[in-house]
């Protein structure tokens, strides 16, 4: 492990001469000084011998849902680790090859439920290149917003549940009110607050509310001091720091080879960011800033993910500002269903009602593949067509599978309870993993 | 913003346009150049190129996957490194045979790339692992493995991983496979209970550790016999 120096704030007694935080080395070898724990003189530093195998999981509360984790220990360093998965796999590829497309948009709430909005928002855009149509202005900066919102609502949970596992409770209480009052907010909007359902093929279920905008920036004005509160607390905190620095480094190679994307992929020091590089939603108008870390540790993904809240703070206040007024959804009786009063009054309508409900949308044959940058990665959707109204093929490309797939190689040669701090800083959903 | 050494603000890689869905037609849009430069170094073992939506679709001979997956990943002029995704698509029409998928990046040149391979039906199904180039390989197939039973050459610890080791009802997204999957609810809740809920260590693990006298009888001999279930 490298020597790294960072400024921490250890108590008052940790201040130097002048009143400023002293820098202290974390993770030295030598003991000079660092917080590292040395063993006491007497004893033996490595008893010869017995591998021990311990099985944390598949409940328990650090794995954050039911992964299961078989740990070979020497003492208390890991040597091998390997992970099962597969509890919660419930076929969602599977079951869509059975449902129509606006239908599948309800099973995508309940994989990563984390981001469910987010996952709407996704799928509809792989359907809607399938479909080979593009939404109005307005419901591409909706989409934006519920994006954007869903990434912090995300990441609030990461940083509660990572601080939870670390140890710091005050940070969790923090997080989960802000997290509270974005769902407050999608309720308003969709009428749910997990399980959305939040779009369509071709628009949104519902226009915002009256007022909803209001909220939205009342938002906007005062996250910002929550995270600065956080940050306060924790970025320069000498447990936090001590706990998170040093830990599961991937290099950038790796990372890639790896597959790794995301704030993990970024935090090693890979500028990937599906929004800037293959960007969907207009994303390339935005102004708004990738926060690319340096030594890959969870340390890292900590600053590169509170960072991105930030930023997107910044995307909302943008979109709140260029929302257009107009139609949420295109003007196409075979995919988008007709208004109620229309429905139940015209001959046409209803007949149009009739087939999107009862026969569903028919793409034409093809394939697409679109990906989103999501709060765990990149997500992607891979949907084949036959054309008929039911896909030959879905496929979640799913980001914390292919993420968590790398924990065997981030924990090796570290100590149990360390484990759980890597585990953390992955971001895993199992709802996604499994599917 | 002081806290990172690099900050990305700019719309992507210098002198790269940024791709956007903006009027993508639904076929014949222009290729990757990559698909070009596969022809050429390829000839034969490319099959056909396709632009569906404007993302241009490589069929490769399966028996050349490794070795075209090799360059795209090496050649200097093309540096497909990440691995975005790897499944496989099973039609309806039972004629078609099965195709592998494989969707590339380029992270340096911002290129995405699909490349698929088709595996005939009535055949064992089998193909190259790209394990050695793609670590980010190793899950996806073996979830390719469980779902569809294909088996990738090479892949050191090919073994099932959303289902259980000891599952035998076959390969859940298989279009032979009923939705409901292959026995009863009562039938598959009297083989869950008459498994040992012990025994659910793999072959890795039980060189490890002393639980392999505790496993039962049957599942102990088959796996002394070096097999893997739900063949």
């Amino acid at each position: 492990m490298d020597r790294r120096t960072v400024e921490v704030e250890l108590s008052t007694t940790g201040l130097d001469a002048s009143g400023k935080p002293q820098r202290v080395p974390i993770l030295t070898d030598d003991g000079g000084g660092g917080l590292a724990v040395q063993a006491p003189p007497g004893i033996e530093p490595d008893l010869e011998g017995e591998h021990m195998l311990i099985n944390i999981g598949p409940q328990h509360p650090a794995t954050h849902g039911v992964l299961r984790l078989v740990l070979e220990l020497d003492g208390e360093t890991v040597v091998r680790c390997i992970p099962h998965i597969g509890y919660l796999h419930c076929g969602f590829e599977k079951i869509g090859e059975y449902r129509q497309y606006n239908q599948i948009i309800c099973w995508t709430d309940r994989e990563d439920y984390l981001n469910s909005i987010g996952n709407n928002v996704a799928f509809a855009l792989g359907a809607e290149r399938l479909f080979g149509i593009e939404t109005t202005e307005r419901c591409k900066v909706l989409r934006v917003i519920a994006s954007e919102l869903s990434r912090i609502m995300s990441h609030l949970v990461w940083l509660g549940t990572f601080c939870i596992d670390i140890g710091a409770f005050t940070p969790f209480l923090w997080a989960f009110q802000r997290r509270e009052e974005i769902y407050r907010l999608i309720e308003k909007w969709v009428g749910a607050r997990l399980t959305t359902s939040a779009t369509r093929v071709g628009g949104m279920a519902a226009d915002i509310p009256s007022g909803w905008m209001d909220g939205l920036r009342q938002f906007n004005r005062t996250f910002p001091h929550t995270l600065d509160e956080i940050d306060r607390v924790l970025t320069k905190n000498a447990i936090w720091v001590g706990r998170t620095i040093g830990l599961g480094v991937m290099t950038p190679e790796e990372a890639i080879n790896w597959g790794l994307s995301g704030p993990m992929l970024r935090a090693s020091g890979v500028d990937y960011d599906v929004r800037k590089d293959f960007p969907y939603l207009d994303y390339e108008t935005y102004d708004f800033e990738v926060p690319v870390g340096t030594n890959g540790d969870v340390y890292d993904r900590y600053l590169v993910r509170f960072e991105e809240m930030r930023q997107s703070v910044r995307i909302l206040q943008q979109a709140a500002d260029r929302l257009p007024d107009g139609p949420v959804n295109i003007d196409d009786p075979r995919v988008i269903l007709p208004p109620k009063s229309k429905a139940t009054s015209e001959m046409e309508s209803m007949i149009h009602h009739f087939k999107v409900v009862m026969e569903g949308p028919r793409p034409p044959i093809g394939e697409s593949y679109v990906a989103v940058e999501s709060p765990k990665g990149e997500k992607g959707y891979y949907m084949v067509s036959d054309g008929t109204a039911k896909p030959v093929r879905w496929r979640i490309r799913p980001p914390s599978f292919v993420n968590l797939a790398a924990i065997p190689k981030m924990v090796e040669g570290h100590l149990l309870s360390d484990v759980i701090a890597i585990n953390a800083s992955i971001d895993i959903v199992m709802g996604e993993i499994d599917r | 913003m002081s806290r990172f050494e690099v900050v990305r603000t700019g719309a992507s890689a210098p002198g790269v346009e940024p791709a956007t869905q903006r009027n993508v037609a639904h076929r014949n849009a222009d290729p990757n150049p990559s698909a070009k430069a596969l022809q050429e170094k390829f000839s034969s073992a490319i099959k056909r190129v396709e632009v569906i939506w404007g993302e241009t679709v490589v069929y490769v001979d399966p028996a050349s996957v490794h070795e075209v997956m090799g360059w795209l990943r090496d050649e200097p002029s093309q540096r497909y490194d990440f691995l975005s995704d790897l499944t496989a698509v099973e039609y309806r029409d039972a004629e078609v045979p099965i195709e592998v998928v494989w969707h590339l990046r380029s992270l340096p040149f911002r290129r995405f790339l699909r490349v698929k391979a088709q595996i005939p039906k009535g055949k064992p199904l089998e193909i190259a692992s790209v394990y050695d180039l793609y670590r980010a390989a190793d899950w996806l197939e073996r979830e390719c493995y469980d779902m569809f039973g294909i088996r990738f050459h090479g892949h050191p610890d090919l073994r099932r991983i959303l289902m259980w080791e000891s599952y035998t009802e076959g390969f859940p997204l298989r279009k032979d496979f009923p939705l409901r999957g292959r026995f009863s609810r009562s039938e598959q809740l009297r083989q869950a209970l008459a498994q040992n809920p012990e025994a659910r260590y793999s072959m890795e693990e039980l060189t490890i550790a002393d639980a392999f006298a505790e496993l039962p009888a049957d599942m102990r001999e088959r796996l002394g016999k070096g097999e893997r279930t739900g063949e």
